[in-house]
């Protein structure tokens, strides 16, 4: 990392040295903080007059726990992404992916869905400018499925309420559901399926180049990083509350059995009927991620869950209204096919292994 | 006079720019003509891939995310 000394009015603001250390320190005092949030939470719960081992004593316990756990996990993971995503661009990713060959071109795709910054709201324009720009139409669906499904809320959330291992397999599934889906799509070869003037462009007339590359400096990707902080947290800290608060009743109410016969694994029909009722479901990570714990401690099975959990993030009415745009109602109906059809095989694999 | 563009669908980080924009100019005195492109065909034909975009004068200056003051001061006085 160098340190930018040009910066554009050095009399407005701080310096970048100051930034580097001031960023260096912030994240020094978080890793002190977070390993001494346990004691704390404790002795806040023992301050409140109730059995620490009542239903009602353990649902506080674990609220006081989660709730600033799971915000300082998101606070810093969210903070690297926006600087991580700053080297990033939809410019950049195209040119990448443009002309790629289907299969290495849908892995590369779902990686890079990842890493850049994507809004559902550009869902349409982006569409435009990977097909203009020559990128197969399975590989640009690579991209769309895997930029929503594995974000970093969703990773933070499973890692912090669920715990590495599920994170690492929603990571590693959602990934494989988008290169494979991304390909199947591509093998099916629906370009006729485009609304007529996506066609249009599709066979000639491109569209401009985009964006003359803003090069930044350091500091400006702090400053990117902590607005993602902002707007991220300005969305979600409502939905982790409530999902938590939620998480902290089941947690503390709902008998263990009840969820084992409803969404245990012995229930066969549990995977499609999780996937039938997440489609039309729209929230985001952060408002299904304490439910999702809850369920798991309760003993509903870890595929069934995930299935639950992906179809709600990964495929919702409101994004399938913006890509009507551009695919017509065939191609949307193949595109929750295919993507509900890879869930429900990660639902059924998950729960026939573990 | 400056013509500004500001592509987005309507999204909140959208209509911030658009303010933005705005209000900038009317900091610092300029006269500036600020149109909202919201079609989604328009937006994609323009080169934006992520929105807001900020074109001026038929030059894409800005696309993704809020722009940064002192750049977006930058374009307009340019």
């Amino acid at each position: 990392m160098t340190v930018e000394t040009h910066d554009l009015h050095p009399g407005h603001r701080p310096p970048a040295l100051l930034w580097h250390a001031g960023v260096a320190g912030f994240v020094l005092l978080w890793w002190l903080v977070y390993h001494r949030l346990s004691p704390l939470a404790d002795r806040l719960t023992g301050l409140i007059p109730v059995d620490r081992h009542s239903h009602t004593g353990e649902a506080i316990a674990f609220f006081l726990y989660d709730v600033p756990k799971v915000m300082m996990l998101l606070a810093l993971i969210v903070f690297a992404m926006g600087v991580v995503r700053s080297f990033f661009s939809p410019e950049k990713t195209r040119a990448l992916l443009s002309g790629r060959r289907e299969g290495i071109g849908n892995v590369m795709s779902a990686g890079l869905g990842v890493l850049t910054p994507f809004c559902s709201c550009s869902a349409v324009p982006l569409f435009i400018g990977f097909v203009s720009a020559g990128v197969p139409l399975g590989v640009t669906f690579s991209f769309l499925i895997a930029a929503p499904m594995v974000n970093e809320v969703a990773l933070v959330l499973l890692f912090g309420l669920v715990g590495p291992a599920v994170a690492l397999t929603y990571l590693f599934f959602g990934l494989a559901i988008a290169i494979v889906a991304g390909f199947v799509i591509g093998k099916l070869h629906l370009e006729g399926w485009l609304q007529d003037w996506v066609r249009e462009i599709h066979s000639g007339a491109t569209p401009p180049g985009g964006v003359e590359g803003e090069d930044l400096t350091m500091v400006e990707r702090y400053r990117l990083g902590l607005q993602a902080v902002r707007e991220i947290f300005a969305k979600v800290w409502i939905w982790i509350i409530l999902g938590i608060a939620l998480g902290a009743l089941i947690h503390g109410y709902v008998p263990d059995e009840l969820m084992a016969r409803i969404m245990g694994a012995d229930a066969w029909w549990s995977v499609p009927a999780a996937v039938g009722i997440g489609i039309p479901m729209y929230t985001n990570a952060a408002g299904v991620i304490p439910i999702v714990e809850a369920l798991l401690g309760k003993g509903a099975a870890l595929g069934t869950v995930l299935a639950f959990m992906m179809s709600v993030i990964a495929l919702s009415l409101p994004e399938m209204i913006i890509l009507r745009q551009v695919l017509t109602l065939r191609l949307i109906a193949v595109f929750i096919g295919v993507v509900g059809s890879g869930i429900l095989a990660v639902g059924f694999l998950f729960n026939a292994l573990f | 006079m400056k013509q500004v563009k500001v592509y987005g669908p309507g999204c909140k980080r959208c209509e911030t720019t658009e303010q933005m924009v705005r209000d900038t100019a009317a900091r610092l005195g300029l006269d500036v003509e600020v149109e909202k492109v919201t079609d989604a065909r328009a937006i994609a034909m323009a080169g934006v891939m992520s929105t807001p975009g900020i074109a001026i004068d038929g030059r894409l200056v800005h696309a993704g995310g809020l722009p940064d003051a002192t750049r977006l001061e930058g374009w307009l006085t340019a």
